[in-house]
């Protein structure tokens, strides 16, 4: 007869495992082949995918599915998650912009285009200039093809104002070098790989004078902000992208690569380090620092 | 009495713990049989950032949220089966044990069959003579125009086996369709949701069944509550239970036979 306390004990060291173990089985049978690439291509360096460290030749496919998942949606999902405010730090954006009548603008990840409209908007309320010119790049297909179906519903869609191409940031093969006037690159330059490649790219295209500016999600320093949009970013916004998506996961990734891009500080050094001449600190916080306004001039 | 009181929970954590470690060995033999969950997924493919699983408060946000979309709009299948991920954690468990309990069951739990266009072979099926269960289900599948690919795969839920189990019921609602005979319109979708309340009991079969008949017209309520609902009630807690059934080895039976043994009664 074994007494009771070892009865405990045994009970204790049998009913913990199980438990464990289901954890670990969850863990062990979705995550095996992804283990099982990397083992392949161990000599590969890195990089983020989210939370997770992904093979660097892996990050543009898993991206790209995560935008094809999310492109009907996408414009619906931008209004939902951030309660409209998107539109406030567009409209900010294309007013600091202030571009003039004939201005090129190269808009890359621009995907749906709302920089792009917005920028033809302005050109045409602000000067009822009708030449401004936007070429409107992205490296995904399907956000493209939403983009091009939004402009042939607006009133450009017989102008040439706006041409479309499918290209990748970190290589524009197709944009000479030294032809336009601003380059803008909103919320895309995170699901870049190469960040530094990118920053180069824009350079070389820029005109001498032009202008990079960059919207992007940035930290926050705000300790009760910061728990706050925490808790928002990581219990809600994953709902909403079930609810109205039927996608968590590509909003998963979206909070979680937030997290893993670099600060504001950061990112302005590698914008310095680029070759562009910035302005005092190099960006604005927006709403707290949930989003920051980069900006460079290449002189 | 010290004693017998002390005997009495000897015997108990006894069973628990015997409990415990053959379902242990089981769940280790159970890779070894899993050729067909390997290769179609059971759960949707990760392809972004951690498999976190998600917090408590998410799952409370998600029922509620899914409900009132599926309530709003009945086309989204995907809400009603995030509804029964996240609201059906105990039953689904009780289903998996009402599931041990049976030789089939225990059969089903270990090999995995998997309900999918590459698994079964529909056009054999549909070559069948009229009368017997794999005839009556291809019959059903063309009526609606549906494939079993259609179903959506399980998100939320991070244990295998009750994945699986949660896989199975998902597949298996086409056999209940052709096993009961109820069409796959909105009210004979509502009368089979009663069924499964009465076989599974889980909240979102009774939340279907409880708010699914505000959408029908009051002369099709009525029928409902009148018809349907006592019969799926009174057919659903007699006969047996209908994940105990390996339904890939009874092609080529008599339907009517599979009824009777079954206990299903259609509806007069």
């Amino acid at each position: 007869m074994i007494s009771r306390n070892q009865l405990k004990r045994l009970h204790s060291t049998i009913v913990k495992p199980y438990i464990y173990n289901k954890g670990l089985r969850s863990l062990c049978s979705t995550s095996i082949k992804f283990h099982r690439v990397q083992h392949d291509t161990k000599q590969e360096p890195e990089t983020h995918f989210g939370f997770k460290n992904v093979p660097e030749s892996m990050k543009e496919n898993l991206v790209g599915q995560v935008f094809e998942n999310v492109a009907t949606k996408y414009d619906v999902m931008n209004d939902a998650m951030s309660l409209g405010v998107h539109r406030l730090w567009k409209d900010h954006f294309i007013r600091t912009m202030a571009p003039g009548p004939g201005t090129k603008l190269l808009d890359v990840a621009g995907g749906t285009g709302d920089i792009a409209m917005g920028f033809l908007n302005y050109c045409k309320e602000i000067h009822g200039d009708a030449s401004a010119q936007v070429t409107l790049l992205d490296i995904n297909p399907k956000m493209l093809e939403v983009g091009k179906k939004r402009f042939a519903k607006s009133s450009y869609n017989h102008t040439s104002q706006a041409t479309f191409e499918i290209g990748n940031a970190e290589n524009l093969s197709s944009i000479p070098s030294n032809s336009f006037d601003v380059y803008t690159i909103a919320f895309g330059i995170r699901n870049c790989t190469h960040i530094d490649r990118v920053l180069h790219e824009a350079y070389r295209t820029l005109k001498p004078g032009g202008r990079f500016m960059c919207l992007e999600f940035g930290k926050v320093q705000n300790p009760l902000i910061s728990s706050i949009y925490n808790f928002y970013s990581f219990q809600i916004i994953p709902v909403i992208g079930q609810i109205i998506a039927a996608d968590r996961d590509s909003y998963q990734y979206l909070v979680e690569s937030i997290r893993r891009f670099p600060s504001q500080e950061q990112f302005a050094e590698m914008i310095k380090d680029a070759g562009f001449t910035i302005v005092g600190d190099g960006w604005e916080d927006l709403t707290f620092g949930i989003v920051a306004f980069h900006s460079g001039f290449k002189l | 009495m010290f004693r017998a009181s002390s005997l009495s929970t000897q015997i108990h954590t006894r069973k628990f713990l015997l409990a415990n470690l053959s379902r242990n060995i089981l769940q280790s033999n159970l890779h070894r049989d899993n050729k067909n969950s390997e290769v179609i997924p059971i759960r949707t493919n990760y392809t972004s950032s951690t498999n976190s699983q998600i917090s408590n408060l998410e799952k409370c946000i998600l029922a509620v949220s899914s409900a009132l979309t599926a309530f709003c709009d009945p086309g989204r299948g995907d809400m009603i089966a995030t509804l029964g991920e996240t609201t059906g954690s105990i039953f689904i468990n009780r289903m998996r044990d009402h599931m041990l309990r049976d030789k089939t069951g225990r059969r089903i739990l270990r090999e995995r069959p998997r309900i999918h266009s590459s698994t079964i072979d529909i056009p054999y099926l549909s070559s069948l003579p009229l009368g017997t269960f794999g005839k009556e289900y291809t019959n059903f599948l063309d009526g609606q125009n549906v494939t079993p690919d259609t179903r959506v795969k399980v998100q939320y839920i991070y244990d295998d086996e009750l994945a699986y189990v949660m896989q199975r019921y998902r597949e298996c609602h086409d056999f209940f369709h052709a096993l009961t005979k109820l069409p796959a319109n909105v009210e004979g979708e509502l009368a089979l949701k009663w069924f499964e309340l009465a076989q599974t009991g889980m909240p979102m079969t009774l939340l279907s069944s409880i708010f699914g008949p505000l959408k029908l017209s009051s002369k099709e309520r009525e029928r409902l509550f009148k018809k349907y609902v006592p019969w799926a009630l009174q057919c659903g807690s007699q006969c047996k239970f209908l994940l105990n059934v390996y339904y890939e080895e009874h092609w080529n039976k008599n339907i009517d036979e599979m009824r009777n043994e079954l206990g299903i009664y259609l509806v007069d």
